[in-house]
């Protein structure tokens, strides 16, 4: 036990970092809930109080999955001031490798029984795999496009970007533009990616039934816990030089600059890192949620992710993961209550949290903190 | 076309006061008359023949009652009414005196059916009524309509017309009628037949173009080369005329980029904000001109005049009110006025989802605004379009007086240039601010009116907009509305020529990736603005 609290101090908790004070006890609280949720649903008969469904499992699942994604954006827009408004284009690509994937597990289950070509292949009468579907029936192979594809998109976006000191609104505008393009691309048939439909259907991942429960709980943990092994890494990454570095672009790309730094290199890096957490959290969703289309793509999705980061309090990492889960929690609550006001929850959320939340809700916690102690020392002074 | 002929011959019949006295007299006329309303279809051709010869124009009502499918025949004693529908009730005149029959009702009468074939007979016989009309531009439009069916008795009466005929264009197409028969006649001279088909290169008929066709196979070398000649030069005539259309388009797509980034232009170049809302201020300004029709559906003609300054306004409002409430507090922070100003597009999207409904609402086009401008056969541009692109050249024209002229604009322009320095000597700047805002937004409700005449008007109608005017405006070059100017209309232009070749989708993707590319070319844009900064 020793151990571990050493090596989780390693990845700088203890520097006095306002959010890494809580990352430990967070790490914790999010692990052992997780475990009891995927416990209370194998081990608990179906009438007891403490049963969880198997749908919300897949439900917390999918928040899980949203804060992975919710980690990437404050990792670039927390850290380093880039307003990525196109995660969500990382995000789907991500969900589209492993689509794939599952797709060519379907083999000839399919509705037109092909053996080799998905449903709506045949249904297109296409003779043939296009090139970009080889090998996306090996596992390890359709993971490692999931990671690299929206890596390479966000390199050679980055690259370009940032070297021409694109940046601030006009980055923002263009990302938008980005996931924009890919959305109209997706939707035509053409593309090979089952247009308008997306991919679905899926039967089985690395033989597991994808409807049986120990598979949806099994998949659950996986997230948890990879999203609590992300969390570490890039605290760690943050925290170490590179993340100085980071910081320092962040508030003053010019000096930072000046100083000898190719804030550029910094910058692609640290994008395509990003954009890759976005691909795992895609290849982790699509499972669970059973269907990728061409909507994950679109613009308000990815400006979404930017909400749940600003609600939990951006460069905290901690925080992003809290509000994308209470602000999707709040979602699902919302639309199965009042399906019209969600929107307007929604734009009232952006105006007030940019308004009177700036640090998000980590941000108010330690503003009440120190208030109180400001308060108390007053009374100790009097 | 159709209704425009039926038109024409309801005037014609104003025209001549003869009419209004005529009664039948003949014996043989009225039994006609009688034959045609009982007659089958296969039996009417011969009757309507007889009448023409008979009747000369003065059959016109008739005939253009019975094409338009509006003659009826009295059940009891035969006698012939045509139907009226004015406002929505329906009525019954006599055909030849106009006398309202007003004791008839639906189950008195039988409709005199018609098919196409006889509705073929009656455009040509129309047509060579109409021949004789006062009017050159009726002259002109039966001419064109007599090529469809040319026979031996059209080509003695239009060569007897050619002969008097004052007006030259309706002579042109007369003589074009005349060498297009010529053309197809084996029993005229080789070389007369050449000399026609030459003749017939200046035209982009389509009906000539098939008879061109159709004579390159034909068994005399000379008229087939003389044929195939004729057809590439009108073929080329047509390329030059498509390549005019697809320029229109274009520069119609242009003026809507035009008109829908303009706004966005004018804030984003003097506050360094985006406004997100933006698309919700067009369409504000579409829901707007819904309303106004709604007032007043009596005056469609002049619900646009009503609605532009109304648009503006409120449209207008709408963006001061955004601007005291939220963009102002949040000076100084570009990315989280981005993120305040998506949410105002959501709640003011949710809004009008719950005033009006999440479906598309009707607007009403103008009767002015309505129909095309035929410029000949291959080519006519519809008048919304192209009122429009004048509309927005314009606005874009105003709005440069009023930043180079006006007292504000001098403001404004200088809060754009040197924020700071401005404030200094003394220039207002959250004034400035709060109606430069105003202006953008209520220019973006104007959009929105002239929006309405061409899209459908939704709650996600601004939505479509927001990314490309953006696109526009960082294309352009920021706080250089010329810039704008020039990237609407290349940008709406270039897209236009690519969706022949790729298709819409892909068109509008390598437009945005070609911005993308652009923007890491040139950061600032076409036109950048010079400074010394050192970002």
């Amino acid at each position: 036990m020793k151990g571990i609290i050493h090596f989780v101090r390693g990845y700088g908790f203890s520097q006095g970092h306002e959010a890494g004070k809580y990352t430990f006890p967070f790490v914790l609280l999010l692990l052992a809930v997780s475990v009891f949720a995927a416990a209370a649903n194998t081990f608990l008969p179906v009438d007891s109080a403490l049963y969880v469904s198997t749908y919300t499992i897949t439900l917390l699942g999918k928040y899980l999955c949203y804060a992975m994604l919710a980690l990437a954006v404050d990792i670039i827009w927390g850290y380093c001031g880039i307003l990525s408004l196109g995660h969500g284009a990382f995000f789907a690509l991500g969900g589209y490798g492993m689509g794939m994937y599952l797709m060519r597990q379907i083999g000839d289950r399919g509705v037109y029984g092909h053996p080799v070509l998905p449903d709506f292949m045949v249904f297109l009468d296409w003779q043939t795999l296009p090139w970009f579907w080889q090998g996306m029936d090996h596992f390890g192979f359709a993971m490692l496009m999931a990671l690299f594809v929206p890596g390479l998109l966000a390199f050679v976006f980055g690259w370009l970007a940032f070297r021409s000191r694109v940046t601030g609104v006009y980055l923002s505008i263009m990302t938008q533009a980005l996931t924009y393009a890919l959305l109209l691309s997706f939707f035509r048939n053409e593309m090979g990616f089952g247009g308008n439909n997306g991919l679905t259907d899926f039967k089985e991942i690395l033989g597991f039934d994808l409807q049986a429960d120990s598979t949806r709980v099994s998949l659950f943990l996986i997230t948890a816990l990879l999203l609590v092994v992300l969390l570490l890494v890039s605290q760690r990454i943050l925290s170490s030089q590179f993340g100085k570095v980071i910081v320092a672009i962040r508030d003053a790309e010019p000096r930072a600059r000046f100083l000898g730094y190719r804030t550029e290199r910094y910058k692609v890096w640290l994008f395509v890192y990003s954009a890759v957490i976005a691909g795992i959290a895609g290849a982790l969703y699509v499972p669970q949620v059973g269907i990728i289309n061409p909507s994950e793509f679109s613009p308000i999705n990815s400006i979404e992710i930017v909400i749940w980061v600003a609600v939990g309090g951006r460069g905290t990492l901690i925080g992003a993961i809290l509000g994308a889960l209470l602000v999707n929690y709040a979602k699902t609550r919302f639309t199965a209550i009042l399906p019209d006001a969600w929107l307007f929850a929604l734009g009232a959320l952006f105006v007030l949290v940019t308004l009177y939340l700036p640090q998000g809700l980590i941000g108010l916690v330690s503003q009440i903190k120190h208030k109180w102690q400001q308060v108390r020392r007053k009374e100790v002074g009097a | 076309m159709k209704y425009l002929i039926v038109l024409c011959c309801f005037l014609h019949v104003f025209l001549q006061p003869a009419h209004a006295a005529l009664e039948i007299e003949s014996h043989r006329e009225a039994d006609l008359y009688t034959e045609l309303a009982g007659a089958k279809l296969n039996k009417m051709i011969p009757i309507l023949v007889e009448l023409e010869t008979l009747k000369g124009e003065q059959i016109l009502p008739l005939f253009t009652l019975l094409m338009a499918g509006n003659l009826y025949y009295v059940k009891a004693d035969k006698a012939l009414v045509g139907k009226a529908n004015e406002q929505g009730a329906t009525s019954y005149k006599s055909v030849f005196t106009q006398e309202e029959r007003p004791e008839l009702g639906k189950k008195d009468v039988k409709k005199v059916r018609v098919n196409n074939k006889l509705r073929s007979h009656l455009r040509t016989a129309i047509a060579r009524i109409q021949l004789t009309s006062t009017s050159p531009v009726v002259r002109e439009k039966a001419v064109r309509t007599l090529l469809a069916k040319l026979d031996p008795k059209t080509i003695v009466l239009l060569a007897d017309r050619y002969a008097i005929e004052p007006h030259r264009e309706v002579k042109n197409a007369i003589k074009l009628a005349l060498a297009l028969y010529t053309a197809t006649q084996t029993q005229q001279s080789i070389s007369d037949r050449v000399m026609a088909i030459e003749t017939l290169s200046t035209s982009l008929e389509n009906q000539v173009r098939n008879t061109l066709v159709q004579l390159t196979q034909d068994t005399h070398q000379p008229i087939a080369l003389a044929a195939q000649k004729s057809l590439t030069q009108i073929e080329q005539r047509a390329q030059r005329f498509a390549l005019v259309d697809k320029l229109f388009f274009g520069l119609s797509l242009g003026s809507v980029l035009l008109l829908a980034s303009i706004g966005l232009a004018i804030t984003f170049g003097v506050m360094g904000v985006i406004n997100m809302a933006h698309g919700e201020m067009i369409m504000l300004g579409a829901y707007t001109t819904y309303v106004v029709q709604l007032m007043m559906p009596n005056y469609i003609d002049y619900s646009l005049i009503v609605a532009i300054p109304a648009a503006f306004v409120v449209s207008g409002l709408m963006g001061i009110l955004v601007e005291r409430l939220v963009i102002c507090r949040l000076h100084g922070r570009p990315l989280e006025t981005l993120l305040a100003t998506f949410g105002i597009s959501l709640i003011l999207q949710q809004l009008v989802r719950t005033v009006f409904s999440p479906l598309n609402r009707q607007v009403s086009t103008p009767s002015w605004m309505s129909g095309s401008w035929e410029i000949n056969p291959v080519l006519s541009l519809t008048l919304n379009r192209l009122y429009i692109l004048a509309f927005s050249l314009a606005i874009f024209f105003l709005l440069v007086m009023i930043l180079k002229k006006t007292s504000l604009g001098l403001n404004v322009r200088a809060v754009a240039q040197n924020r700071a320095m401005a404030k200094v000597m003394g220039v207002k700047t959250h004034r400035v601010d709060a109606l430069t805002f105003g202006l953008g937004s209520g220019i973006a409700g104007i959009a929105g009116v002239a929006l309405s005449q061409l899209t459908n008007v939704g709650p996600n109608l601004g939505q479509a907009y927001i990314i490309d005017s953006f696109m526009v405006v960082v294309f352009g070059g920021v706080g250089n509305l010329l810039g704008t100017l020039v990237a609407a209309f290349s940008l709406g232009i270039g897209t236009k020529f690519l969706e022949p070749i790729t298709g819409a989708v892909l068109a509008s993707i390598i437009v945005l990736v070609f911005i993308i590319l652009f923007i890491q070319k040139r950061p600032k844009g076409l036109f950048p603005q010079k400074g010394r900064a050192a970002e």
